[in-house]
Parts: structure tokens; C-alpha cells; sequence
């Protein structure tokens, strides 16, 4: 099973993505921007980072990269697509998921581990999660605050299309605590916490069980890797 | 599309008509009287005169702008030369076992094992940053992130020693607002977790704050790159971000007084930061060197062009050919002596063979990073430099880059020194209310918790990171199949060193070692970033020589080399000169990170052992500081001997697995060190203090607050017991069972005083937002 991971100048967390899926059991395979070839993957990451140095508005340039024509006709066709905070940003800039993402409400970058929700268990994404499941994983971004209308917020209330929701402290400002969202066919899943980090114990976030134990986020990459089985099947 | 080979900027000098015609080597032989403004640039007429006797004539206007930038203290050393010399001749054969690259290159090499290298290195930051915070913290990280490339080595974590003025000054807001924000900006966008560090304030960093930056990187043993230009035809490549006017620090004084008719230009001296473009540039150059395309490679820094074509040719083979109207400009109006100095950030300079030059291309062009080839090396023992036809500079490139003024300064000593330390604490009265201290210290700015400043590091990226703060150092796994890693902490004790800087510096060492040997990880090796005053001042010149002494003597004793680091002069408020600073980075080595000891208590009923034994030492310490406002005497004892003890102790219950948590004690002694470690994971204690003060002779006061040296509390689980207490005593540390974890959510210390969790946290975690602003969820 191979899964895509995009690197665009100013990637950062796309080594982290391509491990993510190894330790998930499929493998990673790295996919250049300026080209055009998704080299027969089955399913796609947008990794974390700071594409293009987050010029004009995070995510926006590379929004417009030549192989996101390809990403973008992917999952109109039904691929998994997953966008982890800088590839979030770019799903909303391509209009893969609605709203769009704003500077932190505070003002400053913020690195911490995350509280969440899982609003939304049936995406390609989140089919491992039980519904409702409280998880932990890392956040760190400087422009997470999720915004939109208030017909999409309350559209994807209605719809059951919110994935994640911060749980305990709202950590960006976002409307809704919205951490996370999925499109209505369940296969593009866009979130601004990083589950890339939260794979491996000895390298996750704090546990009560013990330090840097957390690997909620492996549960994210399984998921599709279990879907893309089912769908095999 | 990248243009590769642009010539000049289209013509400069009929569509820059106010540009002036270069000084060539010709004008300057046939008008030697000509007033040059070496003074404005820095020069001292005497260095002025041995430049002319080196040239046998006046030099051009270029060769001014790069010996005066060459030979400022800053590239050249020559205050400090001949003190630094001592971490060479104090460094034995066996010391430089596993030295893969020593000091002088852009950074040191370490062999860790497994066919794997670690490179590191601590330089100052810290006039650009008190006057341009932001980018002069960003640019401190940007530099010494290149500085790692440099080496062929993949930049893979960075962390800041940090001295700001007095938390309640106003002006101080400023600057810790301006230098963590840098940080965050550029050491988050380049991708590299953030993994510790120290932040310190006192009113002796008032008008100038310290940002010290470190960054480590890994590469393998065969990707190991120099800094040299050798093979006559090899062609000499600049690439990365375009030459701007930012960092120009005397070149615009050169260009104006000389030359401009039209006034001086103004010009940032502070340069600006583009991560982006830096980011690009690290994946970029690790591509070159996986394809084996790059022979020599240099960053450029202080001194830009200067620095980097003088540095090459006298590495390598001596020579070199430069057209400087091929460097791409982002502003086509410099000047050429501003183009050899400027210090605009995200560019590099290679020795391609011509070869491997077309695929080269094909690898700068893939990443969008702009390069032109600037001219080859030769064999003519000269660096020639020609602008708009003419040369304009032609001298011995080891004159400009080696072979420097140095100084003997004068040194003295101070004055007030012996009445400082005759002012010892030990006078003070220790009947205080204990808790209420204990509180006060744990509130205290240096000893608060540095959330606020952390949390806006991205620690994570690139999931290698094992230790972060609040560990005592941080640590990150080098090989994901094996586990291999280092550890790597940063310490200085500024009021030590004010009491005695010898003492000081080597407490700097033990601290920074012991810091690494709680991680598990065993410390190999060192770098410094030594922060003093004016050179100029003989009482700083003392200082100085003492902290280098001390420095050296204590590496030769803990048989760990210097592998590089940085001087900054001239740190000082008016007259006043900050406290001696000198930054000591360990680097220490882990064979597999899943072994890595926490700082922190994680589960009841482990038994609690305080490593060490406690004299009365309180001069300098935290806790004179902070409830009496005092600091004289003499700083702490340091037996180095017991130090390595310590670390081998530690490292064999890491080993064994009998170690379930260690903590450094240092400043604010045994109580602070017993706060950190419930706060870490909010477990707590109880603690008594008896059998400490009937072994050592000491008061609880002491005993709480002291901060001798040599000193670690560990958590052992029960089971492990009587194999700890055992590899105790077969080493013969001193060692004493102090309390147990409890799941009572407080700490107590018998007979003296019991804290809730809450108001620990609440304590520590106050202060900073307090000045600063909130901590988001906190």
C-alpha cells in the first residue's frame, strides 16, 4: 500500500509524515510539488510547515503548485487526502474543505500537547477512533484559528463534518473549537494539530503513563491504511 | 526561472550614473597620499599602517572595506587569541580521540559512533539584538544553522542561552518580546525543534541582553565538508539569497566619506532574516553534498564576501579570481566595497570543479535558489577581485584572514574584588521563614518557569526529539534503527563568574556537564560562547584570562576538548560591563535515547536519593540574590574529579535501568531542584532534611538552599533498592535516601513546611506572564 507524502519548498514536517505511514504499516512514498506524477499512490498527505514561507497567506501558493491538479482531481475522485496544518491551510486555499485558517487570536506561535475530541469517526481518517474519543496529540502553528460563514459553520455542524474539536483549551481561537474537518464524502480530512508527531512512544506528547508516550496520531495514518483495505477488498 | 548566468546588472555603470568609479590597485599605487577613513571603519592607525606595509602601497578602498572588517574583533580575534590558544595545547592526544574536525573551522566534529558524526556549535548574537530585537535573535539562529551546513551536516535541533535585563524595567518587555519571537520565527520555520536553553534577567544585561545561539547537526562520516578552496580551475560559486545594503556596518561610512557626492546613504546595520529562503538552502546544499557535488564549502556571516573568499583561499591552495559584478544584487546601486561587506543573510559560497558544475546547476535550479559563478581558484598565491573591469582588490588572502593583528591587552586586577568576596553570605541571617523563601525563589524570575518562552518553540518537528525543556538537557536520536543520540545543554552563571571568573567558568562546565550526565547521555565534548565587557578595560582583560583558564584547565580535567565557539567583546552598559558571561555548551552521546533518564518524578512510591554531600555555600546563590539582594564571597567548591564520578554513576543506573528519575541541583539548590521534579509530571513527595544536616553539619537553610557543587537527586523504584544502594557504594559516592513519591499531590518537607501542587505550579508559573502576557491554556 502506498501512500503519498507532498514536499513543497518550505516543508517541514514531511520526514515526519513519510514515518507516520512506515510505523502505520504502508509505505511512504515522496512526491516533488513541481511535478505532476502521484507515481499510482493510493492516498495523499500535505505535510506541516511553512511552504513558500507562508507568504501572501499560509498555504496559498502552494495551493497552487502543479501537482496540487492532480491532488485536486484525486480526491474529487475519491482518494484520502490529508492535510495536517500547513496542508490544511492548503486544502482551504484548493476549496477541498471550506473556511479558511487565520493568524492565533493571541498573536504569538504556540507549541503544546493537545486535547481533542474526535467528532467525526467515519472519515477515511478517523475510522479507527471510537466516536467521541478524547485524544492527545501535539498542536504548533502561528495561523490555526479556523474561521468561516456562519451558513459552512453551521453546515458543518449540521452535516457531522467537524473531524476534531479542542478539547479543554481553545488554543488559537477558532470558531467552534473547530480542530479539524472532513468534506461530506469522508475522504478529505484537513486538521491543524500534527498526529505525525504523536506515532512513536519516547517521541509523543507526556502520558500519565509516562513521558513522551502519547501515539494517539498513529491511529489517524492507520485508519486510512485500514480503509484503503477495506476498499481493496 | 533562475537566471544562472547574468552578467553584471545591466550595465551599472552608465545606468547608475551616480555610482563612483572603483579605486582600483592602479589609482591607489599612483595616489598614495590619498586620506582614507580607516578610523571610521574601525582601524587603528597603526593597523592602518601595517596594512599599507603588508600591500607595499596604500590600499584600494575595497581592501580597506575587508581588512577592516577582517581584523575587527569580531572575525579576528585579536584580543582573545592569544588566551584561546589554551584550549588547543590543554587538549591531549586521547581528548581528540573521537575529534573528527577542532576548532577554527565553522564548527566542531564529533565521531558518535556507528559511522555517524555530530556537529555543534554556540555563537553570540547580541548587539543586533538589543537593537533590532526580532532580527537580530532571527539572524543568530540563521547564522549558526549555516555555520552546521557548512560542515556537511544536516541541522537537526537549536536552543538559546538568553541574559535579559531586569524583568520589571520597561525597556526589557522589548527585548524579550523582540529576540523570542525572532527565535520562534526563524527556528520554526526552519524546521528545527527547539530543545532547551536558559533564560536568565539581571539589571547587568540592562542595555545589553545576551542571545547566544546554539545548533547541532548529524552527518555521516563521509559527507564531512571543509571550508577550503583547492584545485587551481575550480570554480568559486555564490548561491542563496541576493546581495542586499542590510549589515553593512562600516562600508557605507567608506563609500560616503570617499566617494558620494550625493550624501551618505543610510543603511540598516542589523541584518534581516528570510527562513524561507534558509530552509531552501539547507535541503538544497544537503542535495549537493549527497551528489557529491561540492568540493569546499563556506557560509557567509560576519563579513560576507570578505570573509568568505579570504577564508577559502587561505584554507586551500591560496589563490583566487573573483569578478564581483557577477554577484546578483537585490539593490544594483552598491557599491563594491559594500558588496564585500555586506552581511545579507541565506548565501553560501562553494568550490565547484568544473566538472560537476552543470549539476550543480541542475540542483540550485531545482530548489529555485539563485547562484552565479563568480570566478576560480588559482595558483597565484593572491586574492584578485575585479569590479567594472578594473582590479580592485589583489592581496594575500592570509594577510586579510589569518594573519591578523593580535594584542597582549593589558590586564589588571580589580580593584573591588577582594572586598566582594571578603562579602561572603555565610554572614546573612538563615532564620527566615522557609517556605515563604522557598516560595519567593521558586516565583523569582531565574527560577520561574520559562513556559511563555518555550511554548512558542516548535519542539517537535522533525519526531526525533527525545528530551526537551524543562529537562535539564535536551536530546534528540541521531539513528532511528539504533537509537544512537546526543544530549546537549547550555549553562553560565554570571554572578559566579563576577565573584571569580576562573571558578565561574569551570562551574559553567560542571553545571552544562552535569546537566548532560542526568540525561544518561556521556558528555564528549565542548563548545563556548564567552561573553565579557570591553577588552579594552584591563579589568575585563582579567576576567577574561581567568574564565579562558578556567575553562581550559577544567575541560583538560573533565578530558573533554573545546571543539569551537565564539568571543563577544564590548558587552557593556556605559562603563559598565556586563557580568563575565562565559556560555558553555556539553555535547554528550547516548547509544540508544530509549534509555534517556526524565528530570521528573512519574510514579509514587519511589524512593528519593540525594546524591552529593552539602556545604555551606551561599555566596552567589540564588537564594542570596533573592531574599537579601546580595551577591559577594567566593562562589561554590567544584571538584571536577567528583563530577566525572557522578556522571559514570548516573550513566551505569541509566544503563541498568535503576534510575527512574534525575535531577540537576544547582541554582536554588536542593528546594528548587525538589519543586522542578514534582512539577515535572505533578507527582509529589516527602521529603526530610534530618539526616542531610546531621551528615554534613548544616542548617535546614542550607540545606535547602545551598548550592554546592557535585550534586543530583535521583528517583529509584523500590524494587531496585538495594542494586542502587549497592552500585553507590561499590563507587563510593556519598549518597542519602531523602524522602519517597506520593500520590499526595503536595510537597512536603518534614518539620518545616508542606505546598499543595497547585500553588507550586501556580508559583512557578506566574511570574513570566506576569510581565509578558498569558501562557495560552494556563
Amino acid at each position: 500500500m502506498r501512500i503519498g507524502v507532498i514536499t513543497f519548498p518550505g516543508s517541514l514536517d514531511d520526514r515526519d509524515a513519510q514515518r507516520a505511514v512506515r510505523l502505520a504499516g504502508a509505505e511512504p512514498v515522496a512526491l516533488w510539488h513541481g511535478e505532476h506524477d502521484l507515481q499510482g499512490v493510493e492516498a495523499i498527505v500535505l505535510p506541516g510547515g511553512f511552504s513558500y514561507g507562508d507568504y501572501l497567506r499560509a498555504g496559498a501558493i502552494a495551493s497552487l503548485s502543479p501537482i496540487m491538479a492532480e491532488v485536486i482531481a484525486a480526491a474529487e475522485a475519491g482518494m484520502p487526502v490529508l492535510g495536517i496544518c500547513n496542508g490544511f491551510q492548503m486544502l482551504a486555499e484548493a476549496h477541498l474543505l471550506p473556511g479558511g485558517l487565520v493568524r492565533n487570536d493571541h498573536g504569538s506561535f504556540i507549541c503544546r500537547d493537545q486535547a481533542l475530541r474526535v467528532e467525526n469517526a467515519s472519515t477515511a481518517w478517523t475510522s479507527g477512533f471510537a466516536d467521541q474519543q478524547q485524544i492527545t496529540i501535539p498542536l504548533k502553528n502561528g495561523e490555526g484559528g479556523y474561521i468561516a460563514s456562519d451558513e459552512t459553520i453551521a453546515r458543518l455542524e449540521g452535516e457531522g463534518l467537524v473531524a476534531f474539536r479542542y478539547l479543554d483549551v481553545n488554543p488559537n481561537g477558532s470558531m467552534n473549537d473547530i480542530a479539524g474537518i472532513t468534506n461530506a464524502r469522508g475522504n478529505v480530512v484537513g486538521l491543524m494539530p500534527h498526529p505525525e508527531h504523536a506515532v512513536q512512544e519516547g517521541f509523543g506528547p507526556d502520558t500519565p503513563a509516562a513521558m513522551r508516550s502519547g501515539i494517539d496520531g498513529l491511529t489517524i495514518f492507520t485508519s486510512a491504511v485500514a480503509s484503503l483495505a477495506a476498499a481493496a477488498a | 526561472m533562475t537566471d544562472l548566468f547574468p552578467s553584471a546588472p545591466a550595465a551599472p555603470t552608465t545606468t547608475a550614473p551616480t555610482r563612483p568609479a572603483p579605486d582600483s590597485v592602479a589609482n591607489a599605487a599612483a595616489t598614495p597620499d590619498r586620506e582614507q577613513p580607516y578610523g571610521a571603519l574601525g582601524l587603528k592607525a597603526d593597523e592602518y599602517a601595517s596594512i599599507r606595509e603588508i600591500l607595499g602601497r596604500r590600499p584600494t578602498s575595497g581592501e580597506l572595506a575587508m581588512y577592516s572588517v577582517m581584523w575587527s574583533e569580531h572575525c579576528s580575534y585579536k584580543s582573545s587569541k592569544n588566551y584561546l590558544r589554551q584550549f588547543g595545547t590543554k587538549t591531549t592526544e586521547a581528548m581528540r580521540k573521537n575529534l573528527m574536525v577542532g576548532m577554527g573551522e565553522n564548527a566542531g566534529v564529533v565521531d558518535v559512533g556507528e559511522g555517524w558524526a555530530v556537529t555543534f556549535k554556540i555563537e553570540s548574537h547580541n548587539h543586533p539584538s538589543y537593537i533590532e530585537p526580532f532580527q537580530g535573535a532571527a539572524t543568530g539562529v540563521g547564522g549558526i544553522v549555516r555555520d552546521i551546513i557548512s560542515m556537511g551536516a544536516r541541522p537537526v535541533a537549536v536552543m538559546d542561552a538568553l541574559r535579559f535585563g531586569a524583568i520589571d524595567s520597561d525597556d526589557t518587555a522589548r527585548v524579550v518580546h523582540g529576540v523570542v519571537s525572532g527565535i520562534s520565527f526563524y527556528g520554526n520555520c526552519l524546521g528545527l525543534p527547539n530543545i532547551g536553553g536558559e533564560t536568565y534577567f539581571d539589571a547587568v544585561y540592562q542595555a545589553n541582553p545576551l542571545v547566544n545561539a546554539l545548533a547541532v547537526g548529524v552527518l555521516r562520516h563521509e559527507d564531512l565538508h571543509l571550508a577550503n578552496a583547492r584545485g587551481v580551475g575550480n570554480k568559486v560559486v555564490l548561491f542563496g539569497a541576493r546581495t542586499g545594503g542590510d549589515g553593512i556596518g562600516g562600508a557605507s561610512i567608506l563609500a560616503s566619506d570617499s566617494f558620494s557626492a550625493g550624501g551618505p546613504t543610510k543603511r540598516p546595520a542589523v541584518q534581516v532574516g528570510d527562513p524561507f529562503a534558509e530552509k531552501v538552502l539547507i535541503e538544497c546544499c544537503l542535495e549537493l553534498f549527497r551528489e557529491k557535488l561540492v568540493e569546499g564549502i563556506q557560509d557567509l556571516g560576519a563579513a560576507g564576501i570578505s570573509c568568505a573568499t579570504s577564508e577559502l583561499a587561505s584554507n586551500g591552495d591560496g589563490g583566487m579570481y573573483i569578478e564581483l559584478d557577477k554577484v546578483l544584487l537585490r539593490d544594483p546601486t552598491l557599491t563594491a566595497e559594500e558588496i564585500l561587506m555586506s552581511e545579507s543573510q541565506e548565501r553560501m559560497m562553494a568550490i565547484v570543479t568544473p566538472e560537476k558544475l552543470d549539476g550543480f546547476l541542475r540542483v540550485v535550479e531545482k530548489w529555485d535558489v539563485e547562484t552565479s559563478v563568480l570566478g576560480e581558484v588559482t595558483d597565484t598565491g593572491r586574492l584578485v577581485i575585479n569590479w567594472q573591469g578594473e582590479e580592485i582588490v589583489n592581496v594575500e588572502p592570509r594577510t586579510v584572514a589569518v594573519n591578523g593583528p593580535v594584542y597582549d591587552r593589558p590586564v589588571a586586577y580589580p580593584t573591588w574584588i577582594d572586598a566582594l568576596n571578603a562579602d561572603t553570605a555565610a554572614t546573612l541571617p538563615r532564620d527566615g521563614d522557609l517556605r515563604g523563601q522557598f516560595l519567593a525563589l521558586l516565583g523569582s524570575p531565574n527560577l520561574a518557569s520559562k513556559d511563555w518562552i518555550t511554548n512558542q518553540y516548535d519542539r517537535y518537528v522533525m519526531g526525533n526529539t527525545a528530551l526537551s525543556f524543562p529537562d535539564d538537557g535536551g536530546m534528540v536520536r541521531v539513528d532511528e534503527e539504533s537509537g544512537l543520540g546526543f544530549a546537549v545543554a547550555t549553562d553560565a552563571n554570571g554572578r559566579y563568574c563576577q565573584l571569580d571568573p576562573y571558578q565561574g567558568a569551570r562551574l559553567a562546565l560542571a553545571e552544562a556537564f552535569r546537566n548532560v550526565a542526568v540525561t544518561g547521555a556521556t558528555p564528549v565534548a565542548v563548545s563556548d560562547c564567552l561573553n565579557f565587557g570591553s577588552p579594552e578595560n584591563p579589568e575585563v582583560m582579567w576576567q577574561f584570562s581567568r574564565a579562558v583558564e578556567g575553562l581550559a584547565d577544567g575541560c583538560l580535567e573533565l578530558e573533554i576538548p573545546v571543539t569551537g565557539g565564539n568571543v563577544s567583546f564590548y558587552n557593556q552598559t556605559g562603563d559598565v560591563p556586563i557580568h563575565p558571561t562565559p556560555v558553555v555548551a556539553v555535547l554528550g552521546v547516548i547509544d540508544d535515547v530509549a534509555r534517556r533518564i526524565p528530570s521528573g518524578w512519574q510514579d509514587e512510591g519511589d524512593n528519593i536519593y540525594l546524591l552529593g554531600t552539602t556545604a555551606l555555600e551561599l555566596d552567589g546563590s540564588a537564594w542570596a540574590g533573592v531574599i537579601h539582594d546580595h551577591l559577594g564571597g567566593l562562589p561554590p567548591a567544584v571538584e571536577l574529579d567528583a563530577e566525572r564520578a557522578l556522571a559514570a554513576l548516573i550513566a551505569a543506573g541509566g544503563t541498568e535501568s535503576l534510575v527512574a528519575s534525575a535531577h540537576d541541583l544547582a541554582d536554588g539548590g536542593l528546594a528548587q531542584a525538589l519543586a522542578e521534579a514534582v512539577l515535572r509530571f505533578g507527582v509529589g513527595a516527602r521529603i526530610w532534611l534530618t539526616e542531610i544536616m546531621e551528615r554534613d553539619g548544616v542548617d535546614a537553610t542550607t540545606a535547602l538552599f545551598s548550592e554546592s557543587t557535585g550534586r543530583v537527586i535521583v528517583s529509584v523504584p523500590r524494587e531496585d533498592d538495594v542494586k542502587f544502594r549497592g552500585l553507590c557504594a561499590g563507587r563510593g559516592y556519598p549518597v542519602l535516601r531523602i524522602g519517597v513519591t506520593d500520590n499526595s499531590g503536595e510537597l512536603e518537607v518534614q518539620d518545616h513546611f508542606t505546598v499543595q501542587l497547585d500553588e507550586l505550579r501556580g508559583t512557578h508559573r506566574a511570574t513570566l506572564p506576569q510581565h509578558f502576557g498569558p501562557v495560552v491554556g494556563q
